[in-house]
């Protein structure tokens, strides 16, 4: 009987044949806390008594919700992640690199097979480069910084096939918000994704990270590609065996098999207020919108800039429009700046801002407010996350949100 | 006998407990907001022993443990739901808020009636009826059982 992913992911860490439903203690290879946990994780790490850290080398801490301040007592969040670091000897402190999810894979913490859990529940992410990767609370993860362990039920998989090329107008991001609209809110609860075919294959390491940070949009515990060339160089490393046997067997049993031609994917949106609620843009354009965000840990990378900059492009952004721009990391932005993208964005109009969740967050960055119409880049919609409840919020590909500025409603990307 | 507050389904963690409150440096000050957006009055009116009762995919989005703590701290006594997103699951057992699947009950009541849960043998008493729900796996059981995580950790050393 052949294996899925994730049950090769946790026989390898475990040494023990596994089956979905078993309840299984793994040891972690890396953690990632953020700013807004911080002060939770290590007040409950105290509580149960630990003196140190499992291993000091294999816990992160990122600050990006809260970068820079927008608060004054945001502030304290980072005075106590700075006493954690240096109390217990921690060397993996980012302050102003990025959105933790960014850098887990791009600053090099994270590897093919790894296993990793962090207190932010798109950890999900890690799974582009093969990683078992999943979101905890601050109990579990002051636990785990403790013994360095924890334990996992076996997740039964669904394997999603894509074989095709995908229209010019279409981009990951695009497949992801179809397959959670075609799955629900709950389609994938407990489950893992696993990703497959010559589309997914063909994609950039960058597009399978849109696509597993937005698997918990559909409940999934992780979501899965197998390592290939593109993620060895990513990773700046060579493959073993094990590495490179990461991918599900063909007499893996799944509890459902999804499968997608590439060309009959059309770009669409998550509309207010689920990210299940998945439209074709083409029933829902010539909605005025008043704002444009394009960044956070789901499309703020340089291919993602890159794609906005190509449809503005000798445009302006539509002048009651605001179009905001945030890199993912420090590295995109410089990337950014170096290639001329930035130059792009900036003369088409757009704001510019610092590497952070920023708006993604609702902290910072482009609150909205009653009535208001926003289409943007990141993961999530509900009601209230970015400004107040009365804000309608978008979710749709860099590509289309360009498309959106310079046109100033919701329309279909070229 | 505790009162139910009932809720629909996809309730978010956004809803249960809203960003802003989540830089408040206890969950005391945190709890008064609770279900802020589709019930501003649920944390006054709210009794410890009541249950909040829930449709599907309950606790869906962030991980914040601050959704089942703010629960927890109000005194509701347990969650029923037709099912659960995974973190707040887990967070709701590793704090001690006792979460239980029941797929029977949130069409059979409102906001108001009044019911009793046994955890451990998975049955509901409301309305004169006994439900059924779905019992939690011996190893969740036995973390709930010992008041959550910290509690099973400090009695493993």
């Amino acid at each position: 009987m052949g294996a899925t992913i994730i049950e090769k992911i946790i026989r390898n860490n475990t040494g023990k044949d596994v089956k979905p439903g078993d309840i299984v203690t793994v040891n972690v290879d890396r953690v990632m806390i953020h700013d807004i946990f911080i002060p939770f994780v290590a007040s409950k790490f105290e509580e149960m008594g630990f003196q140190k850290l499992w291993d000091p080398d294999k816990v992160v801490l990122i600050y990006d919700h809260l970068v820079p301040a927008s608060q004054v007592d945001d502030t304290r969040h980072f005075r106590v992640g700075n006493d954690f670091v240096e109390k217990y000897g921690m060397k993996n402190i980012h302050r102003a690199d990025g959105i933790c999810h960014q850098l887990m894979t791009e600053a090099g913490y994270v590897k093919p097979g790894n296993i990793v859990f962090g207190t932010d529940s798109h950890t999900t992410t890690y799974g582009c480069v093969g990683a078992f990767s999943s979101g905890i609370g601050y109990t579990e993860m002051a636990s785990i910084l403790g013994t360095g362990t924890m334990w996992v039920r076996v997740p039964e998989t669904i394997r999603v096939n894509i074989t095709g090329t995908l229209p010019k107008n279409v981009m990951a991001k695009d497949i992801i918000l179809r397959l959670i609209g075609d799955l629900g809110a709950d389609g994938a609860t407990y489950k893992a994704l696993e990703f497959a075919g010559d589309t997914v294959e063909a994609m950039s390491v960058a597009s399978r990270m849109s696509m597993s940070n937005m698997a918990i949009e559909a409940g999934a515990k992780c979501a899965l590609f197998t390592p290939d060339e593109k993620t060895a160089a990513y990773c700046e490393m060579t493959l073993t065996d094990k590495e490179k046997d990461l991918v599900g067997d063909a007499d893996a049993s799944y509890c459902r098999v999804i499968n997608y031609n590439a060309e009959d994917f059309v770009p669409v949106m998550a509309c207010p207020s689920n990210v299940d609620h998945v439209k074709p843009i083409a029933e829902i354009a010539g909605k005025e919108i008043d704002q444009v965000f394009i960044g956070s840990c789901t499309n703020g990378r340089l291919e993602d800039l890159m794609a906005a900059a190509e449809v503005l492009k000798g445009k302006k952004v539509a002048p009651f429009v605001k179009l905001i721009v945030t890199p993912a990391s420090r590295k995109i932005y410089q990337q950014a700046l170096e290639n001329g993208t930035m130059a792009i964005l900036a003369e088409a109009g757009a704001m510019i801002t610092h590497p952070s969740c920023g708006l993604c967050c609702g902290r910072a960055g482009g609150i909205l407010t009653d009535g208001e119409t926003v289409v943007a880049t990141n993961n999530r919609n509900f009601l209230g996350r970015m400004g107040t409840s009365k804000v309608g919020i978008y979710l749709a590909s860099p590509r289309a949100a360009a498309a959106c500025a310079v046109a100033g409603k919701i329309v279909v990307p070229e | 006998m505790g009162k139910i507050f009932k809720f629909q389904q996809d309730v978010d963690t956004d809803q249960i407990i809203a960003s802003q409150y989540l830089l408040f440096s206890t969950i005391d000050e945190m709890k008064t907001y609770t279900f802020e957006s589709l019930d501003p009055n649920f944390a006054k009116e709210v009794q410890p022993g009541d249950y909040v009762v829930a449709s599907e995919n309950f606790g869906c989005g962030s991980s914040r443990e601050q959704a089942p703590s703010v629960l927890k701290a109000l005194g509701v006594k347990a969650v029923i739901a037709k099912s659960f997103a995974r973190i707040f699951y887990r967070n709701a057992i590793n704090i001690g808020l006792p979460v239980i699947v029941c797929k029977d009950l949130h069409s059979f009541v409102e906001t108001g009636d009044e019911m009793e849960l046994d955890m451990k043998a998975g049955i509901v008493k409301v309305k004169g009826e006994e439900l059924t729900c779905t019992k939690l796996p011996e190893y969740m059981q036995g973390i709930l059982d010992q008041g959550g995580l910290i509690a099973s950790l400090n009695k493993e050393d």
